[in-house]
């Protein structure tokens, strides 16, 4: 089918010293101006520093009509720079691309919401900059404000509007655009939940409409439900195109800085003591593929291995679990007494449901008679990745350290309500 | 579905061709068939492009609700709303005649002084509000210009719009002026529109071009009040131009709001217009406007990335 989107080759090159400064001043300029000749009769401008950076290379793809495209990638990747180039907000340095519907791009909710305004003119001023025309949020107005459930404060200044009531009526006005191009960045992490499910339902409704969506977004339990393609951005350039399940499993094993094994061979330069030292330490997922890919619903164990030069004392070993961010998230122990000499192998098992999404890091402590003997810090480094939520369309990230699945019921009527 | 070819190849250095009004209103599936051309396209600028005033058109309503806003926002919050827009040439009027007119002895071409001021105030008032509003307005809107397209001449052009609203609440209290001086209708008065379009597009010649170095320089912001307030006492605001001994007369004219004042004042009292001058002022007007638009395409596609 002939693609409503097509780029050929866009690039965008960054001076990063313009990027990075805060503004030019014309002094700064005309002392340039005069420094630069001087430099280069000395000769420094013969090293030729690189000060400019390609923040997006040779990007090329299509996207067919009604197509639900995903851009993923790390922080600072590229995708918002491409965004923004197909948006027209900044221009490409090489390459083009051909839009062949109208484009209407929501990098932010609530672009030009003005605080002294009200609601009801907010409504109207963040549509026209969003591209609707008068009549056209005339005719959808009564939508927009059912959508965003703040009837009562319409002719309240935005200024005094909480930051959720603000994120409601931004979104309630974004979500009525209907260009045929719809270029979305990162707008679903705001809001209450309650109110991403209404978004993600509203951007589902979008999708099926049969309009055309470009989606960056760093949930990829998100691209994973809306989009059937997705485009994988990587230090500027196109790392993969493909189907969503495909590209978001090499994006998600490619990102993640684990450190799900690590080994020793030599007992020389094994890190320990002279009365045990370690040989290895793992991570294994217990599902079928045994890798060392995590979801919050995969029993893991993390495995340590160990030289022991002494069977005469009481030992046991220390795993400690903490979050990217440091919190402490548990110790457990294993079990007290003597380990027989050679090579030995500990291991914990983590359940499924337990801990939460996210980076965690291993410690091992060796403990002998009570007194801690060596500790080895952040020997293992591991991601949880998020499983796909059944039901529903909340894709925040849940909060807490630990996601256990514990045991609801419903006990029924207690006492019916009645006269 | 009377979509205009874009005809990229006749026009190599025009980008982003705007969007065509038929398919704004035709939501079309995505099966049924997409136009030929692209109706937008994207690619590197080169150094100098057209202006594309048929994009500025697509966007007409947008530069609508902007001026609206500015309107609105202007006196929220303010005890004293729109008086404001009465009181500050008003009071600097009665100042003016105080110091210049009686003490200084200022002559005032044979009108009464107060009204004679009041004339070139008022005229000078919305010049210098607009290009300084206007010099800033993009530098303001970056949260805008960072997120959203659309033809980025309508930011100043909207801040120099937004400033007639003062300039007519100060044509009333001119109206009552002149009609407690006793100031009668002339055929003279039906250039007074002419004027008022010459003063818009000169400010906006001015601001636009302002606007688009303060995104680059922010020595703008510090450097433009400060021209503004020389620019006044180099034009004929306080004192006529005839104040000025005939050698120097001629240095006056080369100001383009010398023409424009002198001619506010010829269009009100009934004096003989100095077509020179106002020549010099079209001239002057004109070249600018052609001048800061073409700087200002040249400029703003790097405004998304520098401001």
């Amino acid at each position: 089918m002939k693609p409503i989107v097509r780029a050929i080759t866009l690039g965008k090159q960054y001076t990063i010293g313009t990027r990075e400064a805060a503004y030019d001043t014309l002094r700064e300029s005309i002392a340039q101006a005069v420094r630069a000749p001087l430099e280069r009769l000395r000769g420094r401008n013969g090293k030729r520093t690189v000060d400019t950076i390609w923040a997006l290379k040779d990007a090329s793809f299509d996207v067919t009509p009604g197509e639900v495209v995903g851009i993923i990638g790390r922080n600072g990747a590229g995708k918002s720079t491409l965004l923004k180039v197909l948006s027209r907000i900044t221009e490409p340095t090489t390459g083009r691309a051909e839009l062949y519907g109208r484009v209407a791009s929501l990098l932010e909710v609530g672009t030009g919401f003005h605080p002294e305004l009200t609601g009801r003119e907010n409504i109207y001023l963040n549509g026209a900059i969003l591209g609707m025309k008068k009549t056209e949020i005339d005719s959808k107005f009564d939508q927009i404000v059912d959508f965003s459930e703040l009837e009562r404060f319409l002719d309240t200044p935005v200024k005094r509007y909480s930051s959720g009531m603000y994120m409601r009526l931004a979104f309630a006005v974004a979500a009525h655009l209907e260009p045929e191009i719809l270029v979305v960045d990162e707008v679903l992490a705001v809001g209450d939940a309650q109110f991403q499910k209404k978004c993600l339902g509203k951007m589902s409704d979008v999708a099926t409409e049969g309009r055309t969506v470009l989606f960056v977004s760093h949930n990829m339990s998100a691209v994973k439900t809306l989009c059937k393609r997705t485009i994988w951005v990587d230090e500027g350039e196109i790392k993969q195109i493909g189907e969503t399940r495909q590209v978001v499993l090499d994006f998600v094993r490619s990102a993640s800085q684990s450190v799900v094994e690590q080994n020793w061979q030599d007992p020389e330069n094994a890190p320990g003591n002279e009365r045990i030292k370690i040989h290895a330490a793992r991570l294994r997922s217990l599902c079928e593929d045994g890798g060392a890919e995590v979801s919050i619903e995969t029993p893991f164990q993390l495995e340590f291995e160990f030289w022991n030069y002494s069977c005469d004392r009481k030992v046991n070993f220390t795993m400690h679990l903490f979050t990217a961010e440091g919190a402490y998230v548990f110790a457990t122990s294993s079990k007290v007494g003597p380990r027989q000499h050679g090579l030995i192998k500990e291991v914990v098992k983590i359940p499924p449901n337990f801990l939460n999404d996210g980076i965690y890091t291993a410690s091992i402590q060796v403990v002998e008679d009570a007194a801690s003997v060596y500790m080895h810090p952040q020997i293992l480094n591991f991601e949880v990745h998020d499983a796909e939520r059944a039901g529903g369309y909340w894709f925040g990230k849940w909060p807490g350290i630990v996601r256990p699945r514990l045991e609801w019921e419903s006990q029924g009527l207690i006492r019916p309500e009645g006269p | 579905m009377g979509i205009s070819r874009t005809n990229n190849h006749t026009s190599p250095v025009t980008t982003a061709k705007p969007i065509q009004k038929s398919t704004r209103e035709n939501h079309h599936g995505p099966s049924e068939g997409l136009p030929e051309e692209p109706l937008v396209v994207i690619e590197p600028n080169k150094a100098w492009s057209a202006l594309d005033l048929r994009d500025i058109w697509g966007f007409r309503e947008l530069l609508y609700f902007l001026i609206w806003r500015d309107i609105k926002v202007r006196y929220k919050q303010t005890e004293l709303g729109v008086a404001w827009a009465i009181i500050q040439p008003l009071f600097t009027m009665v100042i003016f005649t105080l110091f210049f007119g009686r003490l200084a002895g200022v002559p005032s071409d044979n009108v009464p002084y107060p009204i004679f001021a009041f004339a070139g105030l008022m005229a000078w008032t919305f010049f210098a509000n607009a290009i300084t509003t206007s010099g800033n307005s993009l530098v303001g809107s970056a949260h805008l210009i960072t997120k959203v397209y659309f033809p980025r001449m309508i930011i100043p052009g909207a801040a120099v719009a937004a400033g007639l609203v003062d300039f007519a609440i100060a044509f009333v209290i001119l109206v009552l002026l002149m009609i407690y001086y006793g100031i009668g209708f002339t055929l003279n008065m039906l250039m007074f529109p002419v004027l008022l379009v010459l003063t818009t597009l000169l400010a906006l010649g001015m601001g636009m071009w302002m606007s688009a170095l303060n995104v680059k320089y922010r020595d703008v912001r510090f450097a433009l009040p400060f021209v503004v307030q020389l620019w006044m006492y180099i034009s004929p605001v306080i004192y006529p131009a005839s104040f000025l001994p005939a050698k120097f007369r001629w240095l006056l004219s080369l100001n383009p709001m010398t023409g424009i004042i002198e001619g506010y004042r010829s269009s009100l009292f009934g004096h003989p217009f100095n077509w020179i001058d106002l020549a010099v002022s079209v001239v002057i007007t004109f070249g600018l406007l052609i001048y800061s638009s073409y700087a200002f395409r040249r400029m703003e596609k790097n405004f998304a990335d520098i401001i």
